[in-house]
């Protein structure tokens, strides 16, 4: 099984990489860019194949590892 | 007094707080490799300054988790005093021994500079040779030292007293210029500046040896 986790800065926390992001592409002439927010995207294959028990696993290594959750928040999804 | 570093892969400051410790405690700390899992009974523990495991994933989040930090978690918990200097910080923070994160400096530049601190608390063990209010110039290095915690945190550290040390003025974007805090309890400090490196006059000054002799007067 995969698991595909989106690590994404909390609403409120100031994200100057977003910014720098989002100015860049206004440079570039990319009108309507209202804000970019920059995270990460990681991906685990798993042994595990109840889905249930997967999802409980990677909880466990966003909350312990993964994610920083004084300023993260993580979102799974398990195909 | 004895003192351990705690040493990382991609520490690199180990060896300067290594000095630090000699030249003011006039002992010779005992240098603990991360797999370690324990260590000689100490009365101080330092987490140095570097880039260890490259900054991978966040700053200090793989040595948080690193097989000695069981045993530093478990000795800063029952109250041995614990110095976090730069990475050190972040990792104090990582583990949760301190709270807030380290976040990439606002203009996302790296600073490496001496800046003027003030101190903000003078009563603890890692602070009591300074004098409130006092301006002291102690160098930072780093690209994450932006402190954030939210505003009922922050207002929590300043009401308590747990902030130790600001920046004068703004350099990285910190909330509330907070350059060092202390635990509740007050026996752990994390800081993004490198006192270690301000100790003597031909390394451009003596303001940090204050904070060694603060933690050498508290221990004896």
């Amino acid at each position: 099984m995969k698991a595909k986790i989106h690590v994404t800065l909390k609403n409120g926390v100031l994200d100057p990489q977003g910014k720098a992001i989002e100015h860049a592409l206004g440079t570039l002439g990319f009108d309507g860019v209202d804000a970019a927010r920059q995270g990460k995207y990681i991906e685990l294959d798993l042994t595990e194949t109840d889905k249930a028990k997967a999802q409980a696993a990677v909880e466990e290594m966003c909350k312990k590892l993964l994610a920083n959750t004084v300023i993260e928040n993580y979102s799974i999804e398990l195909e | 007094m004895k003192s351990a570093v705690i040493v990382f892969p991609g520490s690199n400051c180990d060896r300067d707080m290594a000095v630090a410790l000699e030249k003011i405690t006039g002992q010779k700390p005992q240098m603990v490799w991360h797999q370690d899992t324990t260590f000689d009974d100490v009365d101080f523990i330092a987490l140095p300054g570097g880039f260890s495991y490259g900054d991978y994933l966040r700053c200090g989040a793989m040595s948080a988790r690193s097989p000695i930090m069981a045993e530093v978690i478990k000795r800063a918990q029952a109250g041995v005093p614990t110095l976090g200097v730069c990475n050190g910080f972040q990792i104090l923070t990582e583990t949760k021994l301190l709270p807030g994160a380290l976040m990439r400096n606002a203009r996302l530049k790296f600073v490496c500079k001496d800046v003027a601190l003030t101190v903000e608390n003078d009563t603890s063990t890692f602070t009591k040779d300074y004098s409130k209010g006092q301006e002291i110039l102690i160098p930072v290095a780093h690209h994450d030292g932006n402190f954030y915690a939210d505003t009922e945190t922050l207002d929590r550290l300043e009401g308590e007293g747990q902030v130790a040390f600001k920046y004068a003025e703004d350099i990285n974007g910190a909330q509330r210029n907070i350059a060092g805090i202390l635990n509740d309890k007050g026996n752990i400090l994390g800081m993004m500046p490198h006192p270690e490196r301000m100790i003597a006059k031909e390394l451009g000054g003596t303001d940090g040896c204050a904070l060694f002799t603060s933690i050498l007067n508290t221990l004896g």
